[in-house]
């Protein structure tokens, strides 16, 4: 689906055309043949500006990653045979095998059970500089009924692909908030696998605002009854970026909700973003509650935007599941009556763009992060001159 | 005193058809102090002179002129003409969603003000001025105009023209889809912004009713896309009781 089309309903699905269920994953990089673009997953993805992480490139340097945690949270960095990595989820295709083949060391997080962080954890990824390639691998986890605040600032130059685990035990709470405000050379591919325990939560946010070509792939499962995930998004692309978020939410237990929204702004000559949304019910989870939705603004001619709803059920014993997905230009309706009041016409359009994010900026709740990005969107705007 | 003067002006819309002439040389003027009402049929093209007037894109003046107070209306932004002194109460609000009433208000106000209102005052002018229109202090908090009822809606147009103080209001039937209460509250909002005697009032409707509420002093029949008769508020009385069939060969009700 491509600029301009509305569509919004709730009843029936998208069936795509090989079930999410039978997608084959593996930690072994040699178990994925080569992918030649060709192929439903990377269909989008500009193959020859991956700098070669699906071909097998060797890391020639290492990206630095500095945590500044709070005195509850563990922080320690792990071998390669670590026996806790891989316990959130598989890498399912070949760069995120790629990254999980090549990572020296890993950093793992932990929030000790009953215990709330008293202070977010900042974890900040700079890439390993340009033309440089790293991989790199991170776990969180959150023990049973821990509460914390997590998040993972991307910046820097370099090519830089990696696995991000979020493991959360039964009632724990983790919020995340994964910024990818790359240098305009940088490459990244991540794929963050969340693992849901018993009524845990999981608040995901996902922020990319710079970086040549980024994709991200968040995968919530859920472990037991009862869990809950939010994947949400905010991406902002400029000309000739290439922006990627590929969400999967895998309902195989009873009594489980998720709710994805995300939501992007494009502007300038060939911005490229690319929204797949994958949710299967499996006949397992009754009592299943989903909705997901995306919405896209062009702000200028030459941008695109695909966006892709997939939801497949295989149980009739659901609360509820829907999908909407819409991208369109800027409503002339809204810019005249802001105008009419006498605002000017590039006031008028900040405020639209302000308000069309607004939604998900107020479900950020770590201030210092909410104002950087209300920060950021406005020099995106400053840019164009919108 | 100001002055809003419409001269001989021809507006087209686009269609698929090409360029449709909807507005075919319509004169008017309206002074502060004065209070006019352009009463038509559907379709004879009283909306599209009011946003002609405001300058919506989707309308083209092929020839006349709009001054107010000498300036060239035309040639102003929709935002210049705003800020300039001209309102225009529409028929449809827009929803906006995200941007808050209060931030929107606070934002026009900055606007058309030049500066903005000291938060003090302005937040006890913003309690006054819905109060007066009997609208919930909640809806300060909720998007422009997003899931607003129809009446809902037209008091915060109201409530707009009131925080902005125009020269000029064009009211563009703002009395469609009020029942008989909100009908009051918007038309008392409307008599106090007139009390001022220093603006000017043109009040487009298809009915006759708001005019029990505000008082016309000038009434205009607007048919085929310009002003086809023009009297006083006795006008609209032989509307109600006759209808717009003299004016279009069909019947067509004016009164309720």
């Amino acid at each position: 689906m491509t600029a301009a089309v509305e569509k919004s309903h709730s009843h029936g699905a998208v069936v795509p055309e090989s079930s999410r269920a039978e997608w084959f994953t593996s930690f072994d990089v040699n178990a994925f043949e080569v992918p030649s673009g060709r192929e439903e997953i990377w269909r989008f993805t500009p193959m020859k500006r991956l700098a070669g992480l699906h071909t097998g490139v060797e890391a020639t340097g290492s990206a630095t990653v500095v945590v500044d945690a709070p005195a509850e949270v563990t922080v320690e960095t792990v071998e390669r045979g670590d026996s806790r990595l891989g316990a959130a989820g598989t890498p399912a295709d070949r760069v995120a095998a790629q990254a999980y083949s090549s990572f020296t060391a890993a950093t793992v997080l932990t929030v000790a059970k009953e215990t709330k962080a008293s202070a977010p954890v900042l974890v900040t990824v700079t890439g390993p500089g340009a033309g440089q390639v790293a991989y790199g691998h991170l776990q969180v986890r959150a023990e049973r009924f821990a509460e914390a605040v997590v998040v993972l600032d991307h910046r820097g130059s370099g090519v830089y692909a990696d696995n991000v685990e979020f493991v959360l035990a039964d009632g724990a709470k983790l919020t995340v908030v994964s910024i990818q405000d790359w240098a305009d050379d940088a490459v990244h591919v991540t794929a963050q696998h969340a693992r849901i325990g018993r009524d845990a939560l999981l608040r995901h946010t996902v922020v990319t605002l710079g970086g040549d070509l980024v994709r991200v792939s968040p995968t919530a499962a859920f472990a037991d009854k009862g869990g809950e995930v939010e994947l949400n998004g905010l991406y902002f692309a400029d000309a000739g970026q290439h922006f990627e978020h590929r969400t999967f939410v895998d309902h195989s237990q009873a009594n489980c909700t998720s709710n994805v929204v995300y939501k992007g702004a494009l502007q300038g000559n060939d911005a490229h973003t690319v929204w797949i949304g994958d949710v299967l019910i499996r006949a397992a989870a009754e009592g299943t509650q989903t909705y997901e939705l995306n919405r896209n603004l062009l702000l200028t001619d030459g941008a695109r935007a695909d966006s892709v709803p997939n939801l497949e059920i295989e149980t009739g014993e659901i609360a509820g599941a829907g999908h909407a997905s819409a991208t369109g230009r800027f409503d002339d309706e809204q810019l005249f009556y802001l105008q009419a009041r006498g605002i000017p016409e590039d006031q008028a359009r900040r405020l639209v763009v302000r308000g069309f994010f607004h939604e998900l900026l107020m479900k950020i709740q770590v201030p210092e992060v909410r104002e950087r990005l209300e920060a950021a969107i406005e020099a995106e705007l400053e840019a164009v001159g919108v | 005193m100001a002055t809003l003067e419409i001269k001989d002006l021809h507006v087209s819309v686009a269609t698929d058809d090409g360029a449709k002439e909807i507005l075919k040389g319509v004169d008017l003027t309206v002074r502060a102090g004065e209070t006019h009402a352009i009463m038509g049929p559907n379709g004879s093209g009283k909306s599209t002179l009011s946003y002609a007037v405001a300058g919506h894109p989707k309308y083209e003046v092929t020839s006349g002129s709009v001054t107010l107070d000498g300036d060239d209306v035309l040639a102003m932004s929709v935002d210049e003409r705003a800020r300039a002194g001209l309102f225009l109460a529409m028929q449809y609000p827009v929803e906006v969603p995200g941007v808050s009433m209060s931030n929107f208000l606070r934002t026009a106000a900055t606007a058309v003000r030049g500066e903005a209102p000291k938060l003090r005052t302005w937040v006890k002018e913003v309690k006054a001025a819905m109060t007066e229109l009997e609208i919930d202090p909640a809806f300060a908090e909720r998007s422009v105009n997003e899931g607003f009822s129809g009446g809902e809606k037209k008091r915060h147009e109201i409530l707009q023209l009131a925080l902005l103080s125009p020269k000029i209001a064009i009211l563009d039937e703002t009395d469609s889809g009020l029942d008989v209460d909100a009908l009051r509250v918007v038309s008392d909002g409307v008599n106090r912004f007139k009390a001022s005697g220093e603006t000017g009032v043109l009040l487009i409707t298809h009915y006759t009713r708001i005019l029990r509420h505000i008082t016309p002093d000038f009434v205009h029949v607007f048919a085929g896309g310009r002003i086809v008769e023009s009297g006083g508020s006795e006008l609209a009385n032989v509307l109600e009781s006759e209808g717009y069939v003299k004016y279009t060969g069909s019947q067509e009700a004016a009164g309720v």
